[in-house]
């Protein structure tokens, strides 16, 4: 019996989530990374908590991208050293259907606990506790479109033995518009002015890469397991 | 953004994928032969490999290599490291386009359905392609389940059949190499498909582990079905087995 994309979808993001959470340290990392660098900032700074508000919105997404990095090596990486790219390629689904699974689940785990984390690190950096909805949101977000385009740059950078840092070097300058318009959203939730236009822009960047990006992403998959 | 990631992936692609995109040139210059086409369709059931060339980098791997497997045969694969043994399978379970010739699976591309072609298709690489931190049954409901609905008992089944039924609810990774390879054996066992594409399957298993191996092919063969077997020594089967020996 034929199995259909919805079951083949569920049945993928099962296997991711089972595999992450087998390695829980795995899945703690990029998160503790961002916990630690954005309280070191007002460790480090001296204790003006308006200089703090000044700075936290670029201190926050800085440190979110950062660490959204450290697991896009893995999306792709693991299951290509062990041959089972190869099966989930031959597996009668669509290439497509298995990169826009698979990187669903890894927003997941990572993009998702990285926004519920969030407001901790709000609080550290003296963000006000009526802006943490459009931070939050902003972030939400900005983590998809960060994982789609993760997505293409793991897809394109499998076969390299360093390929972390290439990977950075692709994805971060393409994160830029993220960075821009996440921090100027927060920023205006902190001011209390209206983040609309921001988060608007966000919203916009995340529709395009959630419709191109999947086909991008198989394409530089598709490539790179030849 | 859309420029600038064009142009990181065109630098990308030129320094690490030089051979590949020549390669993609040559597949998108390469006419099609409709009288070809139209041969294939008419020829009989079973698996037609015809002049397929494959270059890996500058090396000339698959020079014009033809085959042709029908149902109730086996093709044992065999010759010297570097042959290109896995590369000939891996063109014909469709993970490498030939840059010239075709494979057809009854008839028909198996590039122009693929989702058909690998419905009925079961590959085994060399390596066993488990993942360490998933069980034995896990590895095989997720692998399997993309292919077919497949109930779990269904799935303990086939695992006692492979002689690793005991260790079906432990992590691959605590497993041995023979145990590992009896459940990769045991995935291919419960895709229930026609042709069965095998990358060194006697690699690391037992003596009686080597009997089940042939056991389990001589059956799908007599079944109907169709194998096409790496190995390196002779394989002692009862059925129709055609040897093709490749030359590096």
């Amino acid at each position: 019996m034929k199995v259909s994309a919805r079951e083949a979808f569920m049945l993928i993001v099962h296997r991711e989530l089972c595999l992450s959470f087998r390695r829980p340290e795995q899945l703690l990392q990029p998160l503790v990374f961002f916990l630690i660098v954005t309280t070191l900032f007002p460790l480090g700074l001296s204790l003006q908590l308006s200089l703090l508000r000044d700075i936290s919105p670029g201190v926050l997404w800085t440190a979110a991208l950062l660490s959204s990095l450290l697991s896009l090596d893995s999306l792709f990486k693991s299951d290509a050293d062990d041959g089972t790219l190869e099966q989930l390629s031959l597996s009668g689904q669509g290439l497509t259907l298995i990169v826009v699974a698979k990187t669903c689940a890894h927003w997941l785990v990572t993009g998702a606990a990285l926004v519920i984390a969030s407001p901790i690190v709000a609080t550290a950096l003296g963000i006000p506790v009526a802006a943490f909805a459009t931070m939050m949101l902003s972030l939400a977000l900005g983590t998809v479109t960060l994982s789609w385009l993760g997505a293409i740059g793991a897809g394109l950078t499998i076969g390299l033995r360093r390929g972390n840092v290439l990977l950075s070097l692709i994805v971060l300058p393409l994160a830029t518009p993220l960075l821009i318009f996440g921090a100027a959203a927060t920023e205006r939730a902190i001011s209390g002015s209206s983040a609309a236009g921001a988060l608007y822009f966000l919203a916009s960047l995340c529709v395009f890469t959630c419709t191109l990006a999947p086909l991008a992403a198989t394409a530089a998959l598709r490539i790179t397991l030849e | 953004m859309v420029g600038c990631w064009c142009v990181i992936c065109g630098v990308v692609h030129a320094i690490v994928l030089p051979s590949d995109d020549k390669k993609c040139v040559k597949r998108y210059l390469q006419p099609i032969d409709f009288a070809k086409l139209v041969a294939m369709n008419s020829a009989a059931d079973g698996l037609d490999v015809e002049k397929v060339h494959v270059w890996r980098g500058e090396r000339h791997v698959l020079k014009g290599l033809s085959l042709e497997v029908r149902p109730r045969e086996l093709l044992h694969i065999s010759g010297p490291n570097g042959a290109g043994k896995t590369t000939l399978l891996r063109v014909v379970s469709g993970l490498l386009r030939p840059e010239q010739g075709t494979v057809a699976w009854k008839g028909r591309l198996i590039s122009s359905s693929p989702a058909e072609y690998q419905a009925v298709m079961a590959y085994s690489s060399h390596e066993p392609a488990l993942k360490s931190d998933l069980t034995a049954l896990e590895n095989l409901r997720f692998a399997v389940g993309l292919k077919r609905r497949v109930a779990i008992p269904e799935l303990r089944h086939v695992l006692e059949r492979t002689g690793v039924g005991p260790f079906a609810d432990l992590p691959t990774r605590v497993l041995s190499a023979g145990q590992r390879r009896r459940v990769a054996l045991a995935r291919v066992l419960a895709m229930s498909a026609t042709l069965w594409l095998l990358d060194e399957p006697y690699s690391n298993l037992d003596a009686s582990g080597t009997e089940l191996m042939s056991g389990l092919l001589q059956a799908h063969v007599e079944g109907g079905g169709v194998a096409l077997v790496v190995a390196h020594h002779a394989l002692a089967l009862d059925c129709n087995v055609r040897r093709l020996e490749l030359n590096s």
